[in-house]
């Protein structure tokens, strides 16, 4: 057994990894937003009182949160085929990641949602505020507000379980991994770089969100709860 | 186009739910007892040794485990060794595993009220019997719905074991359906085998947790 790393041989392949980084944040991206949109509307319809909109949401979010995403991602991938519709993988990984982290959104917003004191709420119609501008201004910012630290630890992991992604051959960080290292024959130092890329990715994120929570939520800054 | 589902599929299906079963098992039990290890590092008195497990911990919270699961597999044995999928997925799995758990562990453990340590330590304890007799007891009950809702988790994870050609039920579904080519069909049976793994464990920790909470509110001061 002979253990000879050589990452330079590697390393000078990095213009193909800083692209495959940029995808899977890309990805990454696209998923966060609409999932977000996506699961803050099933964390709503479970809460209202028609029984078939809250029962489908629920099942819903139990049917995502009890199924791996790979799985997801083939159902999805041969669904949208089967049906006969073409699309990129790239596009069928945005929608597959978007089901999935939908739902972990929906249960971390309900949470939220479950947290607002009813005295809010009454004291907000009791100043006669319409409907909408309670949903926005008295359940939905405060709720986001508490919730943050959780909702963006979960896209974080999102970004990271956008690596399953790779095995239908849409393009990201993974992917392009798989390609250098069957072209290199340089699998760990491969998997290495990539590893620590991911690292990278994860922490920019973290820091991003944490610098995001801190302009959205000045009142927490005062306050001085951390986020 | 080879044919239509038959009771042979489903056996080979079976075949591979049981080995997610028993990988899920073999992931639990190694992370748990790595995990634990993290756990009590992170708390130590040692600066060197909280850093470390700290640094540990970052580490693979910030990788996938399909990553790792690459770098156990095709990576060990670029350099040399030998590894087989069941050894790779299970050391992958166990190091992942290891790190959510210990984390989760750690905060049952810090969750332990203050004064129980301060009595323990009044009463001249040392460290060890601090934590065997008073501490864990009481972590151990805050631990359980948390542990058993990461099981859903792990067993979810395990699907990702089928890319380093460990025939678990993803690897089994994927080899089936290379023989029939009906994916939409068996991935459905995949996914629903999946959930009736996944949801009563997920059920069992949300009636846990609310048994707690009850068993707390009964604790509070009147």
């Amino acid at each position: 057994m002979s253990l000879q790393l050589d990452f330079p041989a590697v390393l000078e392949r990095w213009p193909s990894f800083l692209a495959g980084a940029v995808l899977t944040l890309e990805l990454a991206a696209f998923a966060t937003v609409l999932g977000a949109l996506l699961g803050t509307l099933a964390a709503v319809g479970r809460g209202t009182h028609n029984a078939l909109i809250a029962g489908a949401c629920k099942a819903y979010v139990e049917t995502i949160r009890n199924t791996p995403l790979l799985v997801q991602i083939f159902l999805v991938y041969f669904g949208l085929a089967s049906l006969g519709l073409k699309f990129s993988a790239f596009a069928v990984a945005v929608a597959a990641l978007t089901i999935n982290v939908g739902a972990y959104t929906a249960e971390i917003m309900r949470a939220g949602f479950e947290a607002i004191p009813r005295g809010q709420i009454e004291a907000a119609e009791g100043l006669a505020l319409s409907r909408l501008q309670i949903y926005w201004h008295i359940i939905l910012l405060p709720a986001v507000e508490k919730v943050y630290p959780a909702l963006t630890s979960q896209f974080v992991l999102l970004m990271l379980a956008s690596s399953v992604c790779s095995q239908i051959s849409a393009e990201e960080l993974t992917a392009v991994a798989n390609y250098i290292q069957s072209d290199t024959y340089r699998a760990f130092e491969t998997y290495i770089i990539v590893a620590v890329l991911y690292v990278i990715l994860s922490l920019v994120m973290r820091a991003g969100f944490w610098g995001l929570g801190l302009v959205l939520f000045p009142r927490r800054r005062r306050l001085g709860t951390p986020l | 186009m080879g044919g239509h589902l038959n009771i042979n599929h489903l056996m080979f299906l079976g075949q591979g739910a049981l080995w997610t079963i028993g990988l899920s098992v073999i992931a639990l039990i190694g992370g748990g007892i790595v995990g634990f290890i993290i756990a009590l590092a992170r708390i130590s008195p040692l600066k060197s040794v909280r850093l470390a497990s700290a640094t540990y911990v970052q580490l693979v919270q910030g990788t996938p485990l399909l990553v790792i699961l690459f770098l156990g597999y095709f990576g060990l044995a670029a350099i040399g060794l030998k590894v087989s999928p069941l050894t790779a997925a299970s050391a992958s799995l166990t190091l992942y595993v290891a790190a959510y758990l210990g984390e989760i562990w750690r905060g049952c453990i810090q969750s332990v009220p203050k004064p129980q340590w301060e009595a323990a330590e009044g009463l001249a304890l040392s460290r060890t019997q601090r934590m065997i007799k008073v501490i864990l007891p009481q972590a151990i009950r805050i631990a359980t719905p948390p542990t058993v809702g990461f099981m859903v988790q792990i067993i979810k994870n395990t699907s990702l074991a089928s890319v380093v050609g460990f025939v678990e039920l993803m690897r089994s579904g994927q080899i089936v359906n290379n023989s029939l080519f009906e994916p939409f069909a068996i991935y459905a049976i995949i996914a629903v085998t999946y959930f009736a793994m996944c949801y009563p464990l997920s059920l069992f920790s949300q009636r846990l947790e609310r048994r707690m909470g009850r068993g707390r509110s009964n604790l509070a001061p009147a």
